[in-house]
């Protein structure tokens, strides 16, 4: 299983904020991840567009598209950050 | 939460709290806790009261629970590998806050003041573009999300890639 994480506006635009996928051969990177997401619905393929700057963690550190994963990781999508 | 590096001697504080903090009394604090290091370097940012042209009446800030500790503490890990800095801390609010609230605070000590300042501004510079924290202000007009700026980017990359650090885009 893999733990998938919205936060901010992207939480907003899905309506939830975390969503449990099964791993497998099409789940191998977070690139993979984001295509596997964005095929859930219209919804999530509007707020996920790669026409958006949306920015990627795993297990909490930031990760790049081919980041690999691996079974059990939690990843997480987001717009870039706005603190301090 | 106060620990020190394992590569470096340098001791940390970080806070990721809801509740409002002093700037005096946490300096007046840092200052007595850090007497040997002989100079103290603080900042303090606070809420603004207009963004974009628009009355900010207050913001919510989120954050990402557990990534903004390790963050947090992996850019004040990689100031104290540059900077001889004897201790660093950084306190950020969440929550709700109302404008000219204290959002974050930096403090560094050195022996001098030019690493205790460059230390500070580099964790300041890049807490910005990596620290999972999003501001959603509401203003006259309405609640809305407050995009990144790009001179946020170019002040951290200023100052070179960091371990563990990406370029932040997931994507192409």
């Amino acid at each position: 299983m893999i733990h998938v994480r919205y936060f901010a506006s992207l939480r907003e635009a899905l309506g939830t904020d975390h969503e449990d996928l099964v791993y497998s051969q099409h789940t191998q990177t977070i690139e993979a991840v984001l295509s596997v997401c964005r095929a859930h619905s219209e919804r999530h393929a509007a707020a996920l567009s790669s026409a958006k700057p949306i920015r990627a963690a795993l297990n909490q550190t930031l990760a790049v598209l081919d980041t690999p994963v691996q079974d059990g990781d939690e990843i997480a999508f987001f717009p870039p950050v706005t603190g301090g | 939460m106060t620990s020190s590096s394992p590569k470096t001697s340098t001791q940390f504080e970080i806070r990721v709290q809801e509740q409002a903090f002093q700037p005096g009394t946490e300096l007046d604090r840092w200052c007595a806790q850090c007497q040997g290091a002989g100079a103290v370097v603080s900042f303090v940012g606070l809420v603004r009261d207009m963004n974009l042209g628009e009355n900010v009446q207050s913001m919510h800030l989120e954050h990402y629970p557990g990534m903004t500790e390790k963050t947090l503490r992996t850019l004040c890990e990689e100031a104290a590998q540059r900077w001889k800095i004897s201790d660093v801390c950084v306190i950020h609010r969440y929550g709700d806050l109302f404008p000219a609230d204290p959002i974050v605070m930096v403090m560094t000590a050195s022996a001098h003041r030019s690493d205790a300042f460059s230390a500070c501004e580099f964790v300041m510079d890049y807490l910005k573009t990596q620290a999972p924290f999003w501001k959603r202000e509401n203003t006259d007009s309405g609640p809305r999300w407050v995009e990144a700026r790009e001179s946020d980017e170019k002040a951290a990359l200023s100052w070179g890639a960091i371990d563990g650090s990406v370029d932040g885009s997931a994507r192409s």
